[in-house]
């Protein structure tokens, strides 16, 4: 008898379907010729142009990054990549009536009713199909209150002056190759604007949907809350099932002003390829925000899925008393890498953050946490708590944990907690005793885990994560 | 209710269990003693399904079924009950949320319906005097920085909420302070029905004074060596277990 905490195998992921819609591609392959051709379909101004084409020249300086992450892939061909893949179907749209109706389809399929009738209650989507956004739901209600929720594309076309102000303000084209390919390629993305003193009234929401083969997906996020604003944003993900790694290279900036607060959750299950590591969504993804004085930012991710994570949502705490928060649920199952963690730089006095890490490794999955804590020399009474946990199941994972501590100024206090457990044999067959069925027990004891985790997400988006997570799970034990 | 017909068992090769015959009726209480390693603990965990030990020999039958033959949590939903010796802590997951899973999922298995949060409590508010606790301990996690003691009561708890057909006790008594004695000992006793039925494992014949056996059976080596009424658990304790160390007949 193979012993129960064992064999890992084949989860059916239920979002692997195509949708058969003819797309408007560029050519495979990137140079300055495609930089521009975008730039061109999107009908963006000169200096947007501009700053595409420095992005491209820089990263063409630059190399992927292969010596430090504790990932392994083989390099990958940009010039078999198409950089922009959009549903034919032309003309901006003025409402969600005229979305195609196959595109809509394919949200309800996907669990996310783009129509206002149906939506969740209480949460505006935004839906990015391929390399554009398809849609976006209760845009009148938020502009009643002053608040921008559109496609970056139309952020550039409607309010040039707050994109132009802040695009590149928290990860510069030249931050690392990701986010300079993101720069010089993307195609959209979704924008809010907040302004000052206002609190949004619902949760927003980016769905991100990756349909067409061969392309690469490198959308953009830009949030900037005003002066005493807040806002609280959730991001989904997902791929149809191929055999072949498609690149997704997203880049979020977060821009908080002095007091004000953003919360922004991600469930990511992008593709994570088959039992034998064939296909799935690299997931090579730069998030960071900017806290000014007094300013709160805050991370909650549930990383499931993807063959390839690689990601690293992080808080500059430039403002004093400003605060950063992150935190994060990563499972890796089958052949699935993560490098993930997060970067907390205090900059001003009194910055406070906390980091709560949860990994789980399954079946051959390796799960690295990596974060770094840096205290610049001006932050006094600067304080940082880390907790890093990681759970295994089954003998062929692994967990690894890289924390950098960097501490410039004497009055800073940081604390550092971590632990690593196994799903033993013990727990599982006391939850069996009770009466409880191996995936059950499993997934109670999981959820346990990440209790701390969950207890951040948007309510509605606790539930999904949680059964995420026992999907995500199945099968992997015996 | 119980038939144990011939049972051998193994753990890492090494034969513990070498051939047990125990029959066990509903209403009744016995006690299995004996000595550290005679293999008192494994026949609690084999007669549960733990993985960790391979049955080699002879027949187990519950309610007429062959309980070798079902998953750990089939003889649980049956209404097999172990009180761990060493219960396993649950971290992040309340009690109240586990013992109500566990509750479910033998409702289920019994083809009643589930209950749900509200209607459990009131289940729950009955099940805690069995143990002498208030509400508290139910939003705590599963075992979760308990002390000895409570992770004993929590076993009891648990079999007052689940209310098994057979009843395991492993060495529940080890540990326990002579107030958490009385009020597990007490739990059980009150647990204690003409259509159910307890076996106590223990090394110490302290437990036997609250909870009165109807039968005692000394394990050494592996074999019952001696069964008897409750006066056997006091001629233990005043003679030790050499006395009935090697079976009759052969010393």
């Amino acid at each position: 008898m193979s012993s129960p905490v064992e064999t890992l195998v084949n989860n059916e992921y239920k979002y692997g379907f195509v949708t058969d819609i003819d797309a408007d591609a560029a050519p495979r392959g990137l140079n300055e010729e495609i930089v521009r051709l975008i730039s061109a379909k999107k009908g963006e101004p000169d200096w947007l142009l501009d700053w595409r084409l420095r992005a491209f020249r820089g990263w063409q300086k630059m190399s992927e990054p292969h010596s430090w992450p504790n990932i392994h892939y083989d390099p990958i061909d940009y010039q078999d990549i198409i950089y922009y893949s959009a549903p034919r179907t032309a003309k901006p749209l003025g409402s969600l009536d005229e979305v195609d109706p196959r595109l809509l389809e394919t949200y309800t399929k996907l669990g996310i009713p783009l129509s206002e009738q149906k939506v969740l209650a209480g949460v505006a989507v935004d839906a990015i199909f391929d390399s554009v956004s398809v849609g976006t739901s209760y845009k009148a209600r938020l502009l009643e209150e002053g608040i921008i929720f559109c496609s970056f594309g139309e952020a550039v076309r409607e309010h040039p002056e707050l994109v132009r102000t802040y695009l590149g303000s928290v990860v510069p084209s030249s931050d690392n190759f990701f986010a300079a390919l993101n720069a010089a390629v993307f195609s959209d993305g979704s924008f809010v604007y907040v302004p000052k003193g206002v609190k949004c009234p619902m949760e927003l929401s980016t769905y991100f949907r990756i349909n067409a083969e061969g392309t690469g997906q490198f959308e953009r996020t830009l949030i900037i809350a005003d002066e005493g604003a807040s806002v609280s944003y959730l991001e989904g993900c997902t791929a149809p099932r191929r055999d072949t790694n498609q690149l997704h290279a997203a880049v979020v900036e977060l821009v908080a002003l002095d007091r004000a607060s953003i919360k922004y959750s991600t469930v990511q299950n992008w593709y994570a390829g088959d039992e034998k590591g064939v296909g799935g969504i690299y997931n090579f993804v730069t998030k960071r925000g900017k806290a000014q004085t007094g300013a709160k930012i805050s991370w909650t991710q549930v990383e499931t899925g993807s063959a390839i994570t690689w990601k690293y949502p992080s808080v500059i705490l430039q403002g004093d008393d400003s605060v950063g928060e992150f935190y994060s649920v990563a499972v890796v199952n089958g052949r699935q890498q993560a490098d993930t963690g997060t970067k907390m730089i205090h900059m001003g006095r009194n910055t406070r953050s906390t980091i709560v890490s949860k990994g789980i490794s399954a079946g051959q999955g390796q799960n690295s946490y990596r974060g770094q804590v840096r205290v610049l020399p001006r932050a006094h009474g600067a304080r940082n708590y880390t907790q890093c946990d990681s759970m295994l199941i089954g003998n062929r994972c692994g967990a690894h944990t890289f924390p950098y501590i960097d501490v410039q100024n004497p009055t800073a206090s940081l604390e550092h907690e971590a632990s690593t457990s196994k799903i033993g044999e013990d727990q599982l067959f006391y939850c069996k005793q009770r009466g409880l069925n191996t995936e059950n027990a499993i997934s109670m004891i999981v959820n346990g885990f990440c209790k701390e985790v969950f207890k951040e997400l948007p309510m509605e988006f606790a539930v999904e994560a949680q059964k995420l997570l026992g999907i995500s799970l199945e099968g992997s034990v015996g | 209710m119980l038939e144990i017909r011939g049972l051998r068992a193994s753990a890492g090769g090494n034969e513990i269990l070498r051939g047990i015959d125990l029959s066990v009726n509903a209403g009744e209480v016995h006690a299995i003693m004996g000595p550290n390693g005679s293999g008192k603990s494994t026949l609690a965990q084999v007669l549960a399904g733990h993985p960790a030990y391979e049955v080699t020999g002879g027949q187990v039958t519950y309610m007429g079924q062959d309980l070798l033959e079902m998953e750990p949590e089939e003889r649980a939903q049956a209404g097999v009950f172990l009180a761990f010796q060493y219960p396993v802590e649950i971290p992040g997951v309340s009690n109240a949320y586990f013992l109500r899973a566990a509750y479910n999922e033998i409702r289920k298995a019994r083809g009643l319906e589930e209950l749900d949060p509200m209607d459990f409590l009131d289940v729950l508010e009955e099940k805690l005097k069995v143990v002498e606790w208030g509400p508290e301990i139910m939003s705590r996690a599963v075992n979760s920085g308990f002390s000895g003691g409570e992770t004993k009561r929590n076993e009891i708890l648990q079999m007052a909420v689940l209310e098994p057909r057979l009843a395991v006790l492993d060495e529940t008594d080890s540990g326990l302070d002579i107030d958490a004695l009385r009020i597990v000992a007490g739990g059980v006793n009150r647990l204690r029905r003409p259509d159910n039925a307890t076996i106590v494992v223990t090394h110490y014949q302290r437990l036997l004074n609250y909870i009165v056996p109807d039968y005692v059976h000394v394990l050494s080596a592996g074999r019952i060596v001696r069964s008897g009424g409750k006066e056997l658990a006091l001629e233990l304790e005043a003679r030790g277990y050499d006395w009935v160390e090697a079976p009759a007949g052969v010393a």
